[in-house]
């Protein structure tokens, strides 16, 4: 076990951040806390990383305890922080060199080591230029290099996509794949992008109100819907009737149109249109983290995220969702 | 393994004044500013005096020039310190609070960048001292010890004020109500004898800032108030109060 935390607690006055969190994390994994904005990720990577101070709880990482031995916890964790943190008055091999000093990475490998990352995030040829002329996509890579440049047993990546562009994001996945399978590295990482965790990692933690509230693989997650989503716009609907059918698992009402979680709906769905009058359109699909987390909280995390949203990053998301 | 970690702090300490030091290298129009305004302090505002003032026999501009060489510490290692405030907006600071190095550490490199940055400053000024007749090179190395120091107390007291700020609205605050006083209650522009109102003397012999002036115009124009190893005991101490008061807050801040 990599990671392990028990009933890990923050509290910032009356606001409980986080509310005991138990996590088993094994090496090797792609890990990901999923769950809105305000919901406790941000705080409880803060706490992995030793940042935040829990407020009870405990937490140990590669064997080394976060409150009793923060400095070794450091030296064995890379973090990449929501927000950018580049030096952008240095370039992009400075900006490395000075992470490696800062963990003691002796100057015999120092140089090898940073053109080795600097090859991996396809930054080579910009590397002598100062960051400030990067990308937010380079950017993102470059970080992601120093977060790996001193070998961490644990890569902490706060929502590594925000902000980003729908393509740009798609090829920072890439990116973190890649790496973390090369440096043999396990990676925790948040995000709300459910669609994008279920990808990349091998399991997920649902996060809401500061309690991890699900934890299972994406896979078992969505199987555990019940079945595949049947989602029809109709006038009347009669639902009872829909209830009693043998495949149909659950049915509800979202935003006037009629969702049914029904098994093999490829076989029944013929059947199940047979008793819907007046039926305007259908739509079929298998399950998303989405759905997951809709039905586990009752809201989408979506809306969730425009809701909390007080910074320009939230409107630049939300903008890009509505346009996507 | 305690060798260890000694290397590994300074190694960390290193790795933050090469930070500094590259930045510095960097924004060369900083340092062309900050070396033209004392210059323009010594010619345009000392000769307009000069032209009618003189003090202690010597000319004016020669009186002057360890108190604009003092006011250049001044105003470098200050605004140096207060700098962390921007670093933390953009959350350069971040990614370096989070290594494996103590706040101590992180904050002797900071203190010993802005340091460096200030006596280079002062040294390229000091080339320009064979314009000034009275001035005794000789006593150029002793200044610049005495200079030294102070940059380090004044970085230290800039970092210590930026651990406080959260915002950049300070800046003005802490310019007009401490950097300004400081500067014009040192003797920098003018003598501090018995000719000085009484109030006016008592507030200048509370500056610490007066003991540099007096201690780098002792040692340059052989003119002083009161002897080199008082000069250098009260600007040491400051230095040291404002290290421990510096690494204190930087190390709470958040």
């Amino acid at each position: 076990m990599i990671i392990k935390t028990n009933a890990l607690t923050k509290h910032y006055g009356k606001i409980e951040a986080v509310r005991g969190i138990d996590l088993n994390i094994e090496k090797g994994e792609i890990f990901g806390l999923l769950g809105p904005n305000g919901a406790g990720k941000t705080t409880t990577i803060g706490m992995l990383c030793t940042i935040v101070r829990p407020t009870s709880g405990s937490a140990t990482i590669a064997g080394c305890d976060v409150i009793k031995e923060p400095a070794q916890v450091r030296r064995k964790v890379g973090i990449v922080f929501q927000d950018p943190t580049l030096d952008t008055v240095l370039t992009g091999t400075e900006n490395l060199e000075l992470h490696a000093r800062l963990y003691g990475i002796p100057s015999a490998i120092r140089k090898k080591r940073i053109t080795e990352m600097l090859e991996l995030v396809d930054l080579r040829e910009r590397s002598n230029d100062l960051t400030r002329t990067y990308s937010g996509g380079m950017r993102r890579r470059l970080e992601l290099a120093r977060g790996l440049l001193h070998r961490p047993a644990v890569l902490f990546l706060d929502e590594p996509t925000l902000g980003l562009d729908p393509q740009t994001r798609a090829r920072i996945w890439e990116y973190i794949k890649k790496m973390a399978q090369r440096e043999q590295t396990t990676v925790v990482l948040t995000t709300h992008y459910m669609e994008e965790a279920e990808l990349v990692c091998g399991r997920v933690g649902i996060i809401d109100h500061g309690r991890i509230i699900e934890l299972d693989s994406p896979d078992a997650l969505k199987e555990s819907m019940g079945g595949d989503m049947v989602i029809i716009k109709v006038k009347e609907p009669d639902f009872e009737q829909i209830r009693l059918l043998p495949y149909v698992s659950d049915v509800s009402i979202n935003d006037g149109l009629v969702e049914i979680v029904m098994k093999k709906a490829n076989q029944h769905l013929p059947d199940l249109l047979s008793h819907i009058k007046n039926v305007e359109c259908v739509e079929m699909r298998t399950p998303t983290l989405s759905d997951v987390f809709i039905k586990l909280t009752g809201r989408d995390i979506r809306e969730d995220a425009a809701e909390d949203s007080g910074g320009w990053v939230d409107s630049v998301v939300r903008y890009r969702q509505r346009g996507s | 393994m305690n060798d260890k970690r000694v290397r590994r702090e300074l190694m960390g300490i290193y790795a933050v004044w090469w930070r500094e030091f590259k930045v510095f290298q960097r924004e060369k129009s900083r340092i062309v500013s900050s070396i033209v305004q004392p210059l323009m302090w010594l010619f345009l505002f000392g000769s307009g005096v000069g032209a009618s003032v003189s003090v202690s026999n010597i000319n004016y501009q020669d009186y002057i020039y360890p108190g604009i060489l003092t006011m250049l510490v001044l105003f470098g290692s200050v605004y140096f310190g207060l700098y962390i405030v921007w670093d933390r907006k953009l959350d350069v600071l971040k990614a370096v609070l989070v290594a494996p190095v103590s706040r101590l550490s992180v904050f002797m490199g900071k203190v010993l960048g802005g340091c460096t940055d200030v006596t280079l400053q002062i040294i390229i000024l000091f080339l320009f001292s064979f314009l000034f007749p009275s001035v005794n090179p000789w006593g150029i190395p002793q200044a610049l010890l005495l200079l030294f120091i102070t940059s380090i107390a004044l970085v230290s007291m800039g970092l210590a004020l930026g651990s406080l700020f959260e915002s950049l609205e300070g800046f003005q605050l802490i310019s007009s109500f401490l950097i300004f006083p400081l500067f014009f209650l040192s003797g920098a522009l003018f003598p501090v004898d018995d000719k000085l109102p009484l109030w006016l003397r008592g507030l200048v012999k509370l500056n610490p800032l007066t003991y540099a002036v007096d201690g780098v115009r002792g040692s340059l124009l052989n003119i002083n108030i009161f002897p080199f190893y008082v000069d250098f005991i009260v600007v040491a101490s400051f230095a040291a109060i404002m290290f421990l008061l510096g690494s204190v807050l930087f190390s709470r801040m958040k």
